[in-house]
């Protein structure tokens, strides 16, 4: 036996890891670690060589995602991983290409590409850490921010409504739709599993504490508050009306997977209307 | 014929279609110039285009939605220029060329990924079909207003290159350059054309593929354990990996160092600007293309670009009549600037005149190279139109007394 075979590793999934790039510069509490072992996990289980996996992200906490994990990864600017994915996946259809970004980086900035995308049908995997606001910059109000919340620029309360991403994501058009917590660690898994096998636009809301600034600025605790919370008020109901999931404080957290449908991708429409053509010439 | 839907059905980087070179239309064409850079990209080897609708752009995304799914490609019309420009970004990380086409309005936005295309020295091309600007300006006329947008308009420190075709056959050549010179030096590089030429039809000849050079990808002969990213060659630029070949590199925005990871650093920084900025500078003289005529013993020589040199000859005529000795350099890459050759120029000769379609920004760049040694000229049009060659005439009759 050589001596490779007696090291003892230095994190159990540390051939999907930089390790050369790790500590991450992550708050302890934060929700990201869970949520990038579960993905970590869930492409073990997957029948998909690491080599032909490509993970996109955007600026924030959560666009750190993409250089810590030792696929080709690509930390593209503000709010655009899912165009660039876009390119990535039509140019080379063989990859696997998992958008994982933050809430404000998908849905504020990168809002339009990402209706588009779902409607399109692209077959990316988008990944959403959604902690309720922008973390990376000090806590500002997001469009996720639920009624009420306070951040640093929504000192008297956030006066906007959030958005609701499960109900915009499946009227957007999105083949596989869930909402998870990290708490939720198997089932997360087993739904990025699912979501990685899916052909076509999937999404996964994962609602993330985020104790440095989030719950700071509403009083909520650290990261283990959080988990007691998503523990106490989450309920699991697959299947649900996205319509009826909204995230309001002091309400329950419904998780579950919403939308697991069939539907051509885009690629799958070109080829067919290419073909038509081709065959009246 | 198998090629034709094999391409989108299986990888569209499939080594045939790299080989096929049927999709060149070998021949004499009567095109417009936007229809020519669309297919002197595909002559180029590009095969994957995303876009935004534009005036007086739209032809050559037309012109790609026809032609890509036939030969191996993939079209995509985006939401916006933000998405169209991260798009062409992704698809060249896979190894595919890719191109995208705008106006200014679109320029604007394409601008914020062209930063990370520099940063990232990512190979691929940005065609500029420049209107009347600023803003909406003049969408069906056009202007030469964008020179400097293109030179410094995305934030930071970076060089670029950018050409300037003046006909439908320049289209087509040189966008075979463009794509040449991306990869060669990657970053993503413009063709500052304008809604004259974009919108003109003209005879435009395709040789055939064994005359075309096409400068293929930098690719590592490394392996994975002994890759760095941005390890540089001789020559500044690093060889390169595409995605899904088992490199698992990493590529970011962020001040990186030569394994691609954010080193956010006063000395990463230095380092990596300074290369971005001297694999340009340092290659320079092989970079810059011009075009001179008659520019020994010449007293004024007129520098022009794109479409405003097809009026400069004949204000040149009728001033070689009146025996003024006169010459022509034509700028055919406008960025990097010949600073060079025109500085050399300069001991000789008396005066330069500059004619362009905006109020004065190439000029900058010849006065900046000639210093105090002689004259410079501006002949400024605010867009919409191309010069009177009798006010270029004057100019020089002006600047020779």
């Amino acid at each position: 036996m050589n001596e490779m075979n007696n090291r003892i590793p230095e994190h159990p999934l540390e051939q999907y890891l930089r390790m050369d790039r790790i500590p991450h510069i992550w708050c302890s509490g934060c929700g990201l670690g869970t949520e990038i072992t579960c993905f970590m996990k869930a492409i073990e289980e997957a029948d998909i060589s690491p080599d032909k996996i490509v993970v996109v992200s955007g600026i924030g906490c959560s666009g750190r995602i993409a250089g810590y994990m030792k696929f080709d990864s690509f930390h593209t600017t503000h709010g655009r991983a899912v165009p660039f994915a876009t390119g990535v996946k039509l140019a080379n259809p063989e990859l696997t290409v998992i958008v994982f970004s933050g809430d404000g980086d998908l849905f504020s900035i990168g809002g339009n590409h990402f209706i588009h995308a779902a409607r399109r049908n692209v077959d990316i995997k988008v990944f959403c850490v959604n902690n309720f606001i922008y973390g990376m910059t000090g806590g500002q109000v997001a469009p996720t921010t639920p009624l009420h919340a306070k951040t640093s620029t929504s000192p008297y309360g956030c006066f906007e409504p959030p958005f609701n991403l499960p109900y915009l994501a499946e009227s957007s058009g999105a083949v596989y739709v869930a909402r998870w917590t990290p708490l939720h660690i198997r089932r997360l898994t087993h739904s990025m599993s699912e979501a990685i096998a899916k052909k076509g636009f999937s999404f996964i809301e994962m609602v993330s504490p985020c104790p440095t600034v989030y719950s700071r600025y509403n009083r909520l605790g650290d990261g283990l508050d959080m988990i007691k919370y998503y523990r106490e008020n989450s309920r699991i109901e697959n299947g649900a009306d996205t319509k009826s999931i909204p995230l309001e404080i002091g309400k329950e957290i419904v998780v579950g997977k919403f939308v697991d449908i069939e539907k051509p991708t885009f690629l799958d429409y070109q080829t067919a209307q290419v073909e038509k053509n081709e065959a009246k010439m | 014929m198998e090629i034709r839907s094999r391409g989108i059905r299986k990888s569209i980087v499939s080594e045939r279609h790299y080989r096929d070179r049927t999709s060149i239309l070998v021949g004499e064409h009567f095109w417009q110039g936007d229809i020519a850079i669309a297919e002197g990209a595909i002559a180029a080897d590009c095969r994957f285009f995303a876009g935004y609708p534009i005036t007086p752009a739209s032809e050559i995304a037309e012109r790609m939605s026809l032609r890509l799914p036939f030969i191996g490609g993939v079209y995509i019309q985006l939401e916006d220029e933000l998405a169209s420009m991260a798009a062409i970004l992704g698809a060249s990380w896979t190894g595919t060329k890719a191109m995208t086409a705008t106006s200014g309005p679109g320029l604007s936005l394409m601008l914020e990924n062209f930063g990370l295309g520099i940063m990232t020295e990512t190979p691929c091309v940005i065609v500029n079909v420049q209107r009347g600007s600023p803003s909406t300006g003049l969408p069906t006329f056009f202007g030469q207003a964008d020179m400097m947008q293109a030179r410094w308009g995305s934030h930071g420190d970076y060089e670029v290159i950018a050409l300037a075709p003046s006909s439908a056959q320049e289209c087509f050549d040189f966008t075979i350059t463009a794509f040449n010179l991306s990869e060669k030096y990657r970053l993503p590089v413009f063709i500052l054309t304008d809604g004259l030429v974009g919108h003109m039809t003209e005879k435009v000849v395709v040789p055939s593929p064994s005359e075309i050079k096409v400068f293929g990808r930098r690719k590592t002969k490394k392996p994975p354990q002994e890759y760095l990213p941005y390890e540089p060659e001789a020559d500044l630029v690093p060889q390169m990996a595409n995605f899904g070949e088992g490199y698992r590199l990493h590529t970011t925005g962020l001040t990186h160092d030569e394994r691609g990871y954010p080193d956010m650093t006063i000395g990463t920084q230095d380092r990596l600007i300074r290369r971005l900025m001297n694999k340009i500078r340092q290659n320079a003289d092989d970079i810059i293309i011009v075009e001179e005529k008659d520019i020994e013993d010449a007293d004024v020589v007129v520098v022009s670009y794109g479409v405003t040199s097809r009026v400069v000859p004949s204000a040149v005529e009728k001033a070689k009549r009146d025996g003024i000795k006169i010459g022509q350099l034509r700028l055919i890459t406008v960025w990097p600037f010949p600073e060079k050759r025109i500085s050399e120029l300069s001991e000789k000769v008396k005066a330069w005149v500059v004619p362009e379609i905006n109020l004065g920004q190439i000029v900058r760049e010849v006065e900046r190279s000639v210093g105090k040694r002689s004259k410079v000229a501006l002949v400024s049009h605010a867009g919409g139109d191309v010069h009177d060659p009798e006010d270029i005439y004057k100019v020089i009759k002006e600047v020779i007394q």
